[in-house]
C-alpha cells in the first residue's frame, strides 16, 4: 500500500480540488482509502458526499478549573502560569479556558489544592463512505488545540483499514503551513505531492514546505496549478525544481469550471471535461508511475 | 485599535487585505499604523511591503535541562509533564523539545532542585519600517512543530502597550486552531476575509465561532472574489446578522497584479478610498473616532 499526502505551504492553492479529482481518478483503477488531514477546515467532505458510518470523540488534554469555594486568592497560581490564563478576581481566581494550556503548573503549585484539571473533548473523528472509497475524516472544535494529534488518529485510523481491506493508496489531503498537522499528515508518506501557485508568495511557500518534506525525507513531486496565471512565475517555480530535482508532476491551467465543480459538490474530472481536468488526468498518470517506482 | 485579519480558511486574501488596509490608511497620512504578520509558519505580507528589517531577535521556548549530579531519577518531572515532553529511563533523563510546551511545571516541582531551563530557539522576530508603517513578523523555523509560542511573543513585542490613536493590523494565519486564536487574543475587531464558495462558507462558520462565540470579538466580513461562486455566504451573513463591510469582485488585474506582489491600492488606485471607507467603518463600529 502507498501512501500519497497533498501539500501546499499556503491554503487556497487547490489542494482539496485536486485531492477530490485524484481521488475520482484513482478509484476507477485501484482500491482507495481517504482521509482528510486538515482538521482544522475540512474540506474534502464537501466534494465527496460522504454518509458517516462511525463517529467517535476526541479527547485533547484537560484545562484547569479553580474552585470558588477553596481559592483564598493568594495567587500562585497567576504566578506559575506562563500562558496568562489566570484571570484574578478579588475573591477567587478564574481560568481563561482558551488561554489555558493545560499544563497543570497551577493545579501542582496551589496550596490549597483549589485546582481541578478537568479533560476536554476537543473534537471528533469520523469514517465516511463515498463513492471513491471509504474516508476518514474530523473536526476540531473550535479554538483547541492538538491539532496534530487528531491528524495522527484520522491518518492511523485510515492506515489501519486500507492494510486491512489490502488497499493500494492512502491518498491524503494536507493541511496548509508547515506546523505539527502538516508533520503530522506527512509522517509515513511515500510521496508528497506540493501544490504551488505562480505567484510571488507561491516560489516562498513551495520552498518552505519542500524544506519541511526534506526533513523529514518525504520525496516530492510539484503540481503548478493556475499555471497560466502568470507564465514568467511558473518558469520560476519550474527553474526551482529542476534546480533542486524535483519532477514537476503537471501544470493545470487556470480554469473556472473548478470553482463550478466545487459548488456543485464534484471533483473537477467527475464534473466537466476541460483544460483542468485534462492536465489532471496527465497529472494522475505521472504520479501513478511515480508511485510505482 | 487592534484589527486582526482573519479567514478560517487559506487562499482568501487575508494578507492582501491586511497589507491594502494598512497601505490605504498610512497613504492618507494618518493614524500611524503597525503591520504585524502572525502567520509564522508562511509570512507573506513582506513580500507585498518590502520592509527594511532592522531588529532581529531569536525567539523560542524554555526547555529543561536536567543536572545530572543532583537528579534522583525519582520521575516526578515525568509525572507532572502533561506533554510526555520529559521522561526518566533508569539513569538517564530524555527531554522532548518539540513536545514541550515551556510551561516550568518539571522545574517547579522537582525535589532537588535539579532543572534549568534554557532557550530552545523556534524561530526568529524580525521588525522594522516599510516607509511610514511599522512592520514586525514572525518566522518559524522549518520543523518546528509549534507556532503559538512564537506568535505570543511576536505580539508581546509588535504592539506597543500604550497603542492609543495607532492602527495595528495582526495578519492572522489560516484554520481555527490554537495559532490562529492566539492572534486573535485582545484584538478590538476581527475582520473575517472570505470566497462566495461552499469551502469558504465553511471555513468561515468556524472561525466566526472562534472570533465571536469562543472569544466575543465584534466580526464583519471581507467578501473576496465576488462572483466566483454561490449566494450561500451571504445567506449565511444575513441569517447570523454579520455585516458585510467590502465586496471585492474577481477581476485578473488583481490576481496578476498579486502574483507579482504589487498591492491592489497601488495596481488599481480606486481601492485607495473602498479600503479607507472599510477602515471608517470598522472604527465606527468599535466606536473609536476618525480624523475627517
Amino acid at each position: 500500500m502507498k501512501q500519497l499526502v497533498i501539500l501546499s505551504g499556503k491554503g487556497g492553492t487547490g489542494k482539496t480540488s485536486i485531492a477530490a479529482a485524484l481521488a475520482h481518478l484513482a478509484s476507477s483503477e485501484m482500491r482507495l482509502v481517504l482521509a482528510d488531514a486538515d482538521v482544522d477546515a475540512a474540506n474534502l467532505e464537501l466534494v465527496l458526499a460522504p454518509t458517516r458510518v462511525e463517529e467517535h470523540p476526541f479527547e485533547g488534554g484537560s484545562i484547569a478549573e479553580i474552585s470558588p469555594d477553596k481559592c483564598v486568592a493568594c495567587g500562585v497560581c497567576e504566578e506559575v502560569c506562563r500562558f496568562d490564563a489566570i484571570i484574578p478576581g478579588d475573591r477567587f481566581y478564574q481560568v481563561d479556558r482558551l488561554a489555558c494550556e493545560g499544563c497543570a503548573a497551577c493545579f501542582y503549585q496551589c496550596p490549597e489544592q483549589a485546582i481541578q484539571m478537568i479533560p476536554q473533548q476537543a473534537g471528533e473523528w469520523y469514517r465516511s463512505d463515498t463513492r471513491f472509497g471509504p474516508l476518514f475524516h474530523a473536526h476540531l472544535f473550535a479554538g483547541q488545540e492538538n491539532s496534530g494529534k487528531l491528524v495522527t488518529m484520522v491518518k492511523q485510523q485510515a492506515r489501519l483499514l486500507a492494510l486491512d481491506t489490502g488497499a493500494d493508496l492512502l491518498l491524503v489531503d494536507g493541511p496548509p503551513g508547515i506546523g505539527c498537522p502538516v508533520i503530522s499528515a506527512s509522517a509515513g508518506a511515500d510521496m508528497a505531492l506540493l501544490v504551488a501557485e505562480p505567484t510571488i508568495s507561491g516560489v516562498h511557500d513551495l520552498d518552505r514546505v519542500l524544506a519541511t518534506t526534506d526533513h523529514f525525507g518525504v520525496p516530492a513531486r510539484v503540481l503548478i496549478n493556475k499555471a497560466d496565471i502568470n507564465p514568467a512565475r511558473a518558469e520560476e517555480i519550474e527553474a526551482f525544481c529542476r534546480e533542486r530535482e524535483i519532477p514537476i508532476a503537471g501544470r493545470v491551467p487556470y480554469d473556472t469550471t473548478v470553482t463550478k465543480a466545487m459548488v456543485n459538490g464534484q471533483p473537477i474530472t467527475a464534473y466537466a471535461d476541460g483544460p483542468a481536468a485534462e492536465a489532471l488526468r496527465r497529472a494522475w498518470a505521472h504520479l501513478r508511475e511515480a508511485l510505482r517506482s | 485599535m487592534v484589527i486582526t485579519v482573519a479567514s478560517g480558511k487559506g487562499g482568501t486574501g487575508k494578507t492582501t487585505v491586511a497589507v491594502n488596509l494598512g497601505l490605504a490608511l498610512s497613504k492618507a497620512g494618518q493614524p500611524p499604523v503597525h503591520i504585524v504578520d502572525c502567520d509564522v509558519e508562511e509570512p507573506n505580507a513582506a513580500l507585498f511591503l518590502h520592509p527594511t528589517l532592522e531588529e532581529r531577535e531569536e525567539v523560542g521556548q524554555l526547555i529543561p535541562e536536567v543536572n545530572l549530579d543532583l537528579c534522583t531519577f525519582c520521575g516526578r518531572c515525568a509525572e507532572v509533564c502533561q506533554y510526555s515532553a520529559i521522561a526518566v529511563v533508569g539513569q538517564r533523563v530524555l527531554v522532548f523539545p518539540e513536545l514541550c510546551h515551556g510551561c516550568g511545571s518539571c522545574t517547579l516541582n522537582c525535589p532537588e532542585g535539579a532543572i534549568r531551563e534554557k532557550l530552545d530557539v523556534m524561530g526568529v522576530l524580525e521588525m522594522g519600517r516599510a516607509g511610514p508603517i511599522a512592520f514586525a513578523q514572525g518566522r518559524m523555523n522549518v520543523g518546528e512543530a509549534m507556532a503559538v509560542p512564537i506568535i505570543r511573543q511576536l505580539k508581546r513585542q509588535a504592539i506597543p502597550e500604550d497603542h492609543d490613536g495607532q492602527v495595528i493590523i495582526l495578519d492572522a494565519p489560516p484554520g481555527t486552531s490554537c495559532p490562529v486564536v492566539e492572534s486573535m487574543r485582545g484584538s478590538d475587531y476581527v475582520l473575517m476575509v472570505t470566497e462566495p464558495t461552499p469551502f469558504g462558507l465553511h471555513d468561515l462558520r468556524l472561525a466566526v465561532q472562534v472570533a465571536r462565540d469562543e472569544l466575543g470579538l465584534p466580526v464583519g466580513v471581507v467578501i473576496n472574489r465576488e462572483g466566483i461562486g454561490d449566494e450561500g455566504v451571504d445567506a449565511y451573513c444575513e441569517e447570523e446578522g454579520i455585516p458585510i463591510l467590502m465586496r471585492i469582485p474577481l477581476d485578473r488585474r488583481i490576481a496578476e497584479a498579486y502574483s507579482e506582489g504589487i498591492p491592489m491600492v497601488e495596481a488599481l488606485p480606486e481601492y485607495q478610498e473602498a479600503f479607507l471607507a472599510l477602515y471608517r467603518e470598522i472604527a465606527h463600529r468599535v466606536g473609536v473616532e476618525v480624523a475627517p
